[in-house]
């Protein structure tokens, strides 16, 4: 089965996570860096997952980006990401730094570090 | 089933290292203000952009608004990504949308960001009202940055200072949004107005 390229997706992306609307933990941003826990991709997946999977095998990317490569929106990503986390196949690791606008060291490392970029 | 993407996204360019430390910083402004245009002159990647889902509010005001009759149910939000090797950091770019019906989107976008750029267009100040509320009102620092366009008006700092009626304290900037240099500088703007106000 194909589609005409610039046609919507065919399944709804609710279907995309079986139903699930909730993602089982809620630490996941946009900016959470994931990866994969094991080179192989594993087996058995559904497709939106397997996507996901098969994607982080590669490398880290940050939970935006995946959503972006497998073009789902990021609510669906961070339920289908959360039970891949729960399932022990993606490894969840590094989040955003809470109250980073009022942590003067890390406010002047982006400082030096785009001061280098001149 | 095919999961037919619209397009095809760019191959993945992965992170060299997991361990980094990232932050988020907002370019806000009105629909055409060059938001698209500042991030890829700063990113690092291609340009990403990710489908949002409207919430049934928006959803609703966007079929009303739209004479074409057109149901819009997602809207696609620019971002990219910016490396800062010599201190461990990527700073992400957020395109953050400066129509009201988008509302819903900003407090996940405004979530935990360092801070703000408002790109102004002067030819259409009053645009940016809306987007300099919002920042305001989910208490995020901001820099307003005038992306130059060769068709809109100058005018004197002050005369726009006191059109946007901007906080003393709120630093106003000139830039080109297509000049990454121009881009750079805005960011170290505003990372400066972060540390002033950091107590």
């Amino acid at each position: 089965m194909t589609t005409p390229s610039g046609r919507r997706r065919l399944v709804p992306a609710f279907l995309a996570t079986d139903g699930s609307a909730q993602a089982s933990r809620n630490t996941l941003d946009r900016l959470t860096v994931l990866t994969a826990t094991t080179s192989r991709v594993p087996e058995g997946l559904d497709p939106p997952a397997h996507r996901i999977a098969a994607l982080l095998s590669g490398g880290a990317l940050t939970l935006a980006e995946v959503a972006a490569y497998v073009q789902l929106p990021v609510s669906v990503v961070k339920v289908l990401v959360s039970e891949l986390v729960d399932h022990g196949h993606l490894t969840v690791h590094a989040t955003l730094l809470r109250s980073g606008r009022r942590d003067r060291q890390l406010l002047e490392r982006v400082l030096s570090g785009l001061r280098a970029k001149l | 089933m095919v999961y037919a993407p619209s397009s095809s996204p760019p191959d993945a360019v992965y992170l060299p290292d997991p361990a980094q430390t990232m932050a988020k910083i907002l370019v806000a402004g009105a629909f055409g203000v060059g938001k698209t245009t500042m991030i890829g002159s700063l990113s690092e990647i291609p340009p990403l952009h990710t489908e949002e889902v409207m919430t049934t509010v928006g959803a609703a005001v966007d079929r009303l608004h739209d004479p074409s009759g057109k149901q819009t149910t997602t809207v696609a939000m620019d971002f990219g990504r910016y490396s800062l090797p010599t201190q461990d950091l990527v700073l992400y770019l957020f395109g953050a949308p400066g129509q009201e019906r988008f509302r819903a989107l900003w407090e996940d976008l405004a979530h935990q960001a360092l801070g703000a750029v408002v790109l102004v267009d002067t030819l259409r100040l009053e645009d940016s009202f809306w987007v300099m509320s919002a920042v305001e009102e989910r208490q995020v620092p901001y820099v307003v940055a005038v992306n130059s366009f060769p068709r809109s008006p100058r005018y004197p700092v002050e005369q726009l200072r006191q059109a946007l009626d901007l906080d003393p304290a709120t630093p106003l900037v000139t830039c080109d949004a297509r000049d990454p240099e121009a881009c750079l500088r805005v960011l170290i703007a505003l990372v400066d107005h972060l540390l002033t106000h950091c107590t």
